[in-house]
């Protein structure tokens, strides 16, 4: 469904994010893209959407190539991508609704969304969602008076309004606590499951990706380093990745929060 | 090089500085030195002429003893008409430059808009900013002729320069993080504009605006005085007429109502966060 293809992504500074990464993602597949800081994780999921243009390589995104596409088709092409953010992203001053409601502006002619006059389809799907992510009494409340974990779910419920065919995740988890990143960790997890989209998440916590996910994808330097099951992640692989560091901590805690997961 | 490595043993117990901005001593003496002769030899050349102010002194005193009685009622037909005038050109030239302003402030926002509509907004910016109100209104005082229509035009062209710099770089430091989830769901344009920008600039649009509001008002008391028409146009007859209690009266109105726009949109602003 999603294949990329030698991408390769170079900034005006230089720099080299991306050195050929070749990446096959099939329908309803949730898959964790880890790697060190700056490895090229959030620069891969931002090429796919393209916020970033990639240098070269191809995208194929249900047979169609979003490195070449136009203005117009590439909104269209956004549509079938769900992204959720690191910061949540969330517009601040727009209540809940109006946040959930945008997912869905690439349907919507502007005047319609101008004037807050949406489909009752999409009214119904939002007060769906909202109550899928558990927010059904913060619909009028504003982004910006919700808490990390709330606006999170927000951001979830916009992705998934869209209807989109993949979820383009960036560090989902980075700013929250814990226990609040496992809740929403398993909330996209589900969702995807229930609804067999594919996912792409980044994440920084090794840990809390192999308690999730079916396959993990590792990047170093812009390119994949590892492609396997969670299982496969030994201290030398993950020294592969991040380089030299002590992982029998990490990997034995992984083992504690799995039997906490079973309880 | 680096020839003095650094130490940290030979730095224990000596005190800390913060590095000087300029990092030559004797450039950084000359600078202050110079600067400070500059500064007395300037104040050195601006001679006062004590004799005339203490004859006008005298006309000061009658002045500001004007305020202690003013005349509101013997020219009040004149001071209501140039109140009507000036209110109505306030709101007016207020009205019709925001309108104005806000899609050359989005033009001259580069993170929103390609490189040549910028150029050519900062342009519009920058012809506006440079023209003082007063040469303006004295351009178009001369083509459309004495009255409000030359000071109404005067303001919004002044609203432009004003409201458009000030809106456009708001927009260019906006949360480019929330405008970009807008934009990763498909939006067009105008609705990335409309859910991604707007809800983020929306105070500073209506803080300005009603600072802008304040700012015609007062300006449409001074344009009067070459010809556009308000109450400045009231006032400058008073004055001509040495009929200071009602010039008084005048300035007493525009400052209760300066004051009065200055307390509405402490209330607005407050409102809008």
């Amino acid at each position: 469904m999603l294949e990329i293809k030698q991408l390769v992504k170079k900034y005006h500074t230089g720099d080299l994010a991306l050195n050929g990464v070749d990446l096959k993602v099939e329908k309803g597949q949730v898959m964790a893209l880890i790697g060190p800081s700056g490895a090229g994780k959030s620069t891969l999921i931002r090429c796919v959407n393209r916020l970033e243009k990639a240098t070269s390589g191809e995208i194929w995104l249900n047979g169609e190539n979003i490195v070449k596409m136009r203005s117009g088709k590439l909104r269209r092409a956004r549509r079938n991508m769900g992204m959720i953010f690191q910061e949540y992203a969330l517009v601040e001053r727009l209540t809940v609704m109006e946040n959930v409601l945008s997912g869905r502006l690439g349907y919507v002619g502007f005047w319609r969304s101008f004037l807050r006059k949406f489909p009752q389809s999409d009214i119904n799907a939002a007060f769906g969602l909202l109550e899928k992510v558990g927010l059904d009494t913060m619909v009028n409340k504003r982004a910006d008076e919700l808490s990390g974990g709330q606006r999170q779910r927000v951001g979830i419920a916009r992705a998934l309004i869209q209807k989109p065919d993949i979820l383009l995740v960036d560090e989902p988890t980075a700013s929250l606590d814990p226990k609040t990143s496992r809740q929403i960790m398993r909330l996209i997890c589900e969702l995807c499951r229930e609804r067999e989209l594919a996912a792409i998440i980044n994440i920084h916590d090794v840990a809390l990706a192999q308690m999730f996910v079916q396959r993990v994808v590792g990047l170093r330097f812009g390119a994949v380093q590892f492609d396997g099951p969670p299982e496969g992640l030994t201290p030398d692989v993950l020294t592969m990745i991040y380089g030299e560091e002590d992982w029998e901590a990490t990997i034995e805690s992984v083992d504690d929060e799995d039997d906490l997961v079973t309880l | 090089m680096n020839t003095d490595i650094f130490n940290v043993q030979t730095k224990i117990g000596k005190p800390w500085k913060k590095p000087p901005f300029v990092q030559s001593n004797l450039l950084r003496w000359v600078l202050i030195t110079g600067f400070v002769i500059y500064l007395i030899a300037a104040y050195m050349t601006i001679d006062v002429n004590w004799s005339r102010v203490y004859e006008g002194l005298e006309r000061g005193k009658k002045f500001v003893l004007a305020f202690t009685n003013p005349d509101f009622t013997s020219r009040s037909s004149d001071i209501w008409e140039g109140m009507i005038e000036s209110i109505l050109m306030t709101v007016a030239s207020s009205v019709v430059g925001i309108l104005i302003s806000i899609p050359i402030a989005l033009g001259a926002a580069r993170n929103v808009s390609p490189l040549p509509v910028y150029l050519i907004c900062r342009g519009i910016i920058a012809i506006s900013r440079a023209l003082q109100e007063i040469i303006v209104a004295i351009l178009l005082v001369a083509i459309f002729g004495f009255g409000p229509l030359a000071g109404f035009l005067t303001l919004s062209f002044a609203t432009i320069g004003f409201l458009s710099k000030l809106l456009a770089e708001d927009i260019e430091s906006m949360d480019k993080v929330q405008a970009e989830a807008i934009k990763a769901s498909g939006a067009k344009w105008t609705q990335w504009i409309n859910y991604g920008v707007q809800p983020q600039v929306m105070p500073r649009l209506i803080g300005l605006s009603i600072y802008r509001v304040d700012i015609n008002f007062r300006e449409s008391a001074i344009l009067g005085l070459v010809g556009a028409g308000g109450i400045g146009a009231t006032l400058n007859t008073a004055f001509d007429r040495y009929e200071y209690d009602t010039a008084a009266a005048i300035l007493l109105i525009i400052i209760v109502i300066v004051m009065a726009l200055e307390y509405l949109s402490g209330i607005v602003r407050a409102r809008v966060q």
